[in-house]
């Protein structure tokens, strides 16, 4: 699903629109206004972290990359390993750099997967305050994950999808406990 | 500068780089393309086969074999944590992509037929002398035709299990036009013929380089695009 929001597969049936805007191919401006983070962190093993991310904010062309990109590292907790090739770090420092390249050119649609995978308490904590920050500035979030709690406060509506159908999709209430019984039967736990 | 330019220009840095720190591609190729000359050098009956005659096609067999291997890793570096995928995403025109790409690869297998270059004369005893200018500009013809069939197949690739397997085998049939014209041009110019007998070799050359240059870049989002 996140790779039909953020363009990358075509849909077989029907029209994906972001901000009102058809999402097609050509359309620079509608695809510049989403960030993705997936199960990979798009980072090239052979650049340094900075490089990676100056060459993320080039693609978007940013202006400055170089110091937007040392900020947005710094930012991530990052900023005493600008020097350092992905492969090198730990799953969760990974995870930190890549969100740091999908939120480097402030996009206006976040999709996130599972984005809490291999983060501290620390890193996740920051993280979700990041986040509410940035929903409070009008960042549209899409976040997928098995482990409700970790979102739960951040969500405004919650959608569950079962073998590829909506099985769900309403607006958040109440604490999730209360949700907790619903959503096992819905996926026939 | 047109925004698609610098964005290929960008992406075409970001490979050289890459390749600069890890040096797989280019350590690899150059180390074959040794090989081969070496394995043919000692292959040849000197008394049977002169120098000049095999020269030509010797050169252009190790040029091709060569390119293939470092063509092989064009988008293999983008398999890596699906990067891919972020370039993808990005506001980046397919075009612009393709020819970054293209200009990158361009630079891994002109810096594996220079430096194959000397090797070749060393080991075949060829005096290029005056033939060099008009090589070095048969060999530009023929690189940009075949490395931008290379690029788009490898791209292709890329996405099925066996891309060391399938660039080879779908790249090679392309690959003939430009090297048949590309040794009938070498073997005249080591001969010192003059260049107005390869006129129409070096036509078909430009004309190859025209047609599958536009061609890929048009197709270049069918091949990358889900």
């Amino acid at each position: 699903m996140l790779r039909l929001l953020a363009g990358l597969m075509r849909p077989t049936a029907g029209e994906i629109r972001v901000l009102g805007r058809p999402l097609t191919r050509g359309e620079a401006r509608t695809r510049r206004a989403i960030g993705l983070l997936s199960h990979q962190s798009f980072l090239y093993d052979d650049l340094t972290l900075l490089e990676n991310l100056t060459f993320a904010a080039r693609l978007y062309g940013l202006e400055r990359p170089g110091e937007l990109a040392a900020a947005a590292l710094d930012h991530a907790g990052l900023g005493d390993r600008l020097g350092e090739v992905p492969r090198r770090l730990s799953r969760g420092l990974t995870q930190r750099a890549a969100i740091a390249r999908a939120l480097i050119h402030d996009p206006r649609v976040l999709l996130l997967d599972e984005p809490f995978t291999g983060l501290d308490a620390n890193a996740a904590d920051r993280l979700r305050a990041d986040l509410h920050t940035r929903l409070g500035h009008g960042l549209g979030v899409v976040l997928v994950t098995h482990h409700l709690a970790e979102a739960w406060d951040l969500a405004s509506r919650v959608a569950v999808l079962v073998e590829g159908r909506w099985a769900a999709y309403e607006p958040r209430a109440g604490a999730l406990e209360t949700f907790l019984p619903r959503y096992l039967g819905l996926i026939g736990a | 500068m047109p925004d698609s330019l610098r964005l290929a220009l960008a992406i075409a840095a970001k490979d050289i780089r890459a390749e600069l720190r890890s040096r797989t591609a280019l350590q690899s190729a150059l180390v074959f393309a040794a090989l081969v000359l070496v394995v043919f050098n000692f292959a040849r009956d000197p008394t049977v086969l002169s120098a000049t005659d095999l020269a030509a096609s010797v050169l252009w067999v190790t040029f091709a074999l060569a390119a293939m291997v470092a063509l092989n890793r064009a988008f293999n570096v983008e398999r890596e944590n699906a990067a891919l995928d972020g370039l993808l995403l990005a506001p980046v025109p397919r075009e612009a992509l393709f020819l970054g790409k293209l200009l990158a690869n361009l630079a891994f297998v002109g810096t594996v037929e220079l430096v194959t270059l000397p090797l070749f004369t060393l080991f075949f005893n060829v005096s290029l002398g005056a033939a060099l200018p008009g090589l070095v500009g048969v060999m530009a013809l023929a690189t940009i035709g075949f490395v931008s069939i290379g690029t788009i197949f490898s791209a292709m690739a890329v996405r099925t299990r066996f891309a060391e397997l399938l660039l080879p085998v779908l790249l090679l049939p392309f690959m003939v036009p430009p090297l048949i014209a590309a040794v009938q041009v070498t073997s005249r110019l080591l001969s010192g013929r003059p260049l107005s007998e390869m006129w129409g070799w070096l036509r078909l050359l430009a004309l190859y380089d025209i047609v599958f240059v536009t061609l890929c870049m048009l197709v270049f989002s069918a091949v990358v695009d889900e």
